[in-house]
C-alpha cells in the first residue's frame, strides 16, 4: 500500500476567513519518512494548514493528497482508509470526556470491529507503557488528569492504530522540559522503529532540534522556506533570523 | 503488494513475511489470526527476517500465539525484536476491569441520597440568594442591573412568539372541545366560564412553566454548566466578583419577573384563541364574551394565575442555577445536569401547582 510518492502533497492551495487570507497558493510535499517542524508567526495559519491536512477543513482553492489520494474523494470507504492511516495530537488533548483513559486509547481499536477485547486491552497497556504510563491510570476520568498526562494520553490514542502519519499540534507545550525531552525520545523511537511520518506544529526549539529531520516555515501566506534543518539555518528570512535569533547556534 | 502479511508453515519452521502491521493485516485479519493460532508453537524455529514492517498490534498477536515466552529459536531484526521485547515487558495477564454490580437497593439508596443532596443545595442557593439580596440591599450599587435585564429580554421578550403560539392553539382546542360538549346540553353561554377559569387560573400558568423550563431553564443549566467546564466562573472569582451575584442572582430574579408577565400573554392569547373558536362554533360574539369575563371569573383567579406565575420563575431558575453551579467538566455531566433540570423544573412546577391548587380550593370560584 505504501506507494514511494509523497506522504503529503498539497498544491496551490488557498484559505480565506472573510477578508482575511490565510494562505495563498501554498505548496507542500512532504516524504515518507520525514520528521517536519512546521514552523510560523501566531496566527501564520499553522493550525489551519494541520486541518486541512487532516480534511476537516475545506481549502478554497488547490488540492491535499495523502498518501497520494485526494482528500476531497467521495468514496467514503476510501476516506475511512485513508483516516486510519494517521494519528492526530489535538493541542488540548481532545480526549472523550465521558470516557475514562482506557476506553480513550480503546476507542478507535474498537471501531475496526476486528479486534477481540484481549488484544485491545493488551494494545492499550502497551500504549500507556509507551508514554509513560501504566495499568493505574486505566480507570481515571480525562477531567482527573493533569495536562501533560493529558497529552500523553492523547498521544497513546493517536498512536492506537499504528498510524504511518502522526499529526503533532505543539506535542510538547505545557509539558515540563524532562518530560518534553522524553516526549521527543518516544517519537523518535517510535518514528525510527515504523518509518512514522511526522509533522509537528512547534514553537519549542528544543523539541525542533531533538526531532526535526525538515523544517517548512510559513510566512506570507505560503511556504516560505523548507529544507533540512541545517539548511533552514543558513536560509536569509526575516521570520527565520527572527524566530531563531541567538538559539540558532543551539540547534547546530 | 509485497507488503501484504504472509505466513508459511513448513516443517519445523515458521516463515513470516511482509508488512506486519495492522493496517495491512485487517483485510485478512481471521484467516491470519487462525493460521497463527494453528502453527505450531514452541520448539519449531521462527523466521521473521524477511518481515519488513512490524508494529504493535502485530507484535501483541504473535507474542500471543507463542503462548507469552520467546520461541527457542527465532530470527528476527534488532528492531523488531525491541517491539516485541516491548510486548514482552507487559505483565502476562492483563486484568480486566471490574464491573461492579449493583443489587435494587443499593440504586434507590443512592437515588433517594441523590435527592436529598440536591434538595440540600437548592436550599444553601437559596439561603446565599437571601444574603446577596442583604447585601444589595446595603449597597444598592453592586445591583447587577445589566444582567438583570438581559435575563428579562432573554427568558421574557423573546419567549413571547412561542408562548403565543401554543397558547393560542390550546385556548382553540379546548374551546372546540368544549363547545361540542356545550351544546349537546344547551349550555353554550357556561363557554365564558370554562375558558376564563381553566385559562386563567390553570392553564396559563402550568403551560408557560413546562415551556419556560425547557426553554431557559436549560439554557440557564447549559451555559452555567460550559462556563464551569470553561473555568469562567473560576476566572470571574479571581477578579473578586461573586458568581452568585453576577451569574445566578439576575438570572434568578430576571426569570421570577419575566415569568408573571408572560403568563398574562399568554392567557390573553388563549382567551382569544378560545373565543375565536366559540365565535365559530357556538355564534358567541366577541362583545358578549369580554362582557361576560369579569363576572364569571372572579379577579382572584388572576391574581392566583400570576402568583402561580411568580412562584413557577422562581423555581425554575433556582433548580436550573443549581444544576448548572453542579456540572463536572466533561459532556456527559453537561447532558445529564441538563436533563435533570428541566425534568426537576417541571416536576416541582407541577407539584407546586397541585399544592396551590389545594390552598386555593375556596378562592375566586363564584
Amino acid at each position: 500500500m505504501t506507494g514511494n510518492g509523497p506522504v503529503i502533497e498539497l498544491r496551490g492551495v488557498g484559505t480565506r476567513f472573510g477578508d482575511r487570507v490565510v494562505h495563498r497558493n501554498l505548496d507542500l510535499r512532504i516524504e515518507a519518512g520525514q520528521i517536519v517542524g512546521l514552523l510560523g508567526g501566531s496566527g501564520s495559519g499553522k493550525t489551519t494548514l494541520l486541518r486541512e491536512i487532516l480534511g476537516l477543513q475545506r481549502p478554497d482553492q488547490g488540492s491535499v493528497h495523502l498518501f497520494g489520494a485526494d482528500l476531497n474523494d467521495p468514496d467514503m470507504q476510501l476516506q475511512r482508509h485513508l483516516r486510519q492511516r494517521l494519528g492526530m495530537l489535538f493541542q488540548h488533548g481532545a480526549l472523550f470526556s465521558a470516557l475514562s483513559v482506557f476506553d480513550n486509547i480503546a476507542f478507535p481499536l474498537r471501531e475496526l470491529h476486528a479486534m477481540d477485547e484481549d488484544w485491545i486491552r493488551r494494545l492499550v497497556h502497551l500504549k500507556l507503557a509507551m508514554v509513560g504510563l501504566d495499568a493505574t491510570h486505566g480507570p481515571m476520568m480525562p477531567a482527573e488528569l493533569s495536562g501533560g498526562m493529558v497529552k500523553r494520553v492523547a498521544l497513546a490514542r493517536a498512536l492506537a492504530l499504528e498510524p504511518e502519519l502522526l499529526l503533532l499540534d505543539e506535542p510538547t507545550a505545557g509539558l515540563d522540559p524532562d518530560r518534553s525531552q522524553n516526549f521527543v525520545e518516544l517519537v523518535g523511537n517510535l518514528q525510527r522503529e515504523l518509518g512514522l511520518t511526522v509533522v509537528m506544529v512547534t514553537h519549542d526549539l528544543n523539541t525542533l532540534a531533538g526531532l526535526a529531520t525538515h523544517v517548512a516555515v510559513l510566512a506570507e501566506q505560503r511556504i516560505a522556506a523548507f529544507g533540512t534543518r541545517d539548511e533552514i539555518m543558513t536560509v536569509d528570512h526575516p521570520f527565520v533570523t527572527g524566530f531563531f535569533g541567538a538559539d540558532r547556534r543551539k540547534l547546530l | 503488494m509485497s507488503e501484504t502479511p504472509r505466513l508459511y508453515v513448513e516443517p519445523g519452521i515458521v516463515r513470516l513475511s511482509g508488512g506486519w502491521t495492522l493496517a495491512e493485516m485487517l483485510p485478512n485479519l481471521a484467516s491470519l489470526q487462525s493460521a497463527l493460532a494453528s502453527a505450531p508453537d514452541g520448539d519449531s524455529q521462527w523466521d521473521l527476517s524477511s518481515v519488513t514492517r512490524l508494529d504493535s498490534a502485530a507484535a501483541v498477536l504473535l507474542w500471543r500465539a507463542w503462548g507469552g515466552t520467546w520461541p527457542e529459536r527465532l530470527a528476527v531484526s534488532d528492531l523488531h525484536r525491541q517491539i516485541i521485547e516491548r510486548v514482552a515487558a507487559l505483565p502476562r495477564e492483563v486484568a480486566a476491569p471490574v464491573m461492579r454490580r449493583q443489587h435494587l437497593p443499593e440504586i434507590v439508596g443512592v437515588e433517594v441520597l441523590k435527592a436529598l443532596r440536591n434538595l440540600r443545595g437548592m436550599i444553601t442557593l437559596f439561603g446565599q440568594l437571601l444574603l446577596d439580596c442583604g447585601f444589595l440591599l446595603r449597597h444598592p450599587r453592586e445591583v447587577p442591573w445589566r444582567e438583570f435585564s438581559a435575563n428579562v429580554y432573554k427568558a421574557g421578550a423573546q419567549a413571547l412568539p412561542v408562548t403565543a403560539l401554543v397558547g393560542f392553539l390550546i385556548g382553540v382546542t379546548i374551546s372546540y372541545l368544549s363547545a361540542l360538549q356545550l351544546k349537546t346540553f344547551g349550555a353554550d353561554l357556561f363557554i365564558v366560564n370554562i375558558l376564563g377559569i381553566s385559562i386563567i387560573r390553570e392553564l396559563g400558568p402550568v403551560l408557560v412553566a413546562v415551556l419556560v423550563a425547557g426553554r431557559s431553564g436549560s439554557a440557564m443549566t447549559a451555559q452555567i454548566g460550559v462556563m464551569r467546564v470553561t473555568e469562567e466562573i473560576d476566572a470571574l472569582s479571581t477578579m473578586g466578583i461573586s458568581r452568585s451575584l453576577r451569574i445566578v442572582f439576575p438570572k434568578i430574579f430576571g426569570l421570577t419577573v419575566a415569568m408573571p408577565l408572560l403568563v398574562l400573554w399568554t392567557s390573553a392569547i388563549a382567551l382569544l384563541g378560545g373565543m375565536l373558536a366559540a365565535l365559530l362554533q357556538l355564534d358567541l360574539s366577541l362583545a358578549y364574551f369580554i362582557d361576560n369575563l369579569p363576572r364569571a371569573v372572579p379577579v382572584a383567579n388572576l391574581v392566583i394565575g400570576l402568583g402561580k406565575g411568580f412562584v413557577f420563575g422562581f423555581v425554575i431558575a433556582v433548580v436550573a442555577c443549581y444544576f448548572g453551579l453542579h456540572v463536572k467538566p466533561n459532556t456527559e455531566s453537561l447532558a445529564a445536569n441538563t436533563t435533570s433540570a428541566v425534568v426537576t423544573a417541571i416536576t416541582t412546577v407541577i407539584l407546586i401547582d397541585a399544592i396551590f391548587a389545594i390552598l386555593t380550593r375556596q378562592i375566586g370560584v363564584p
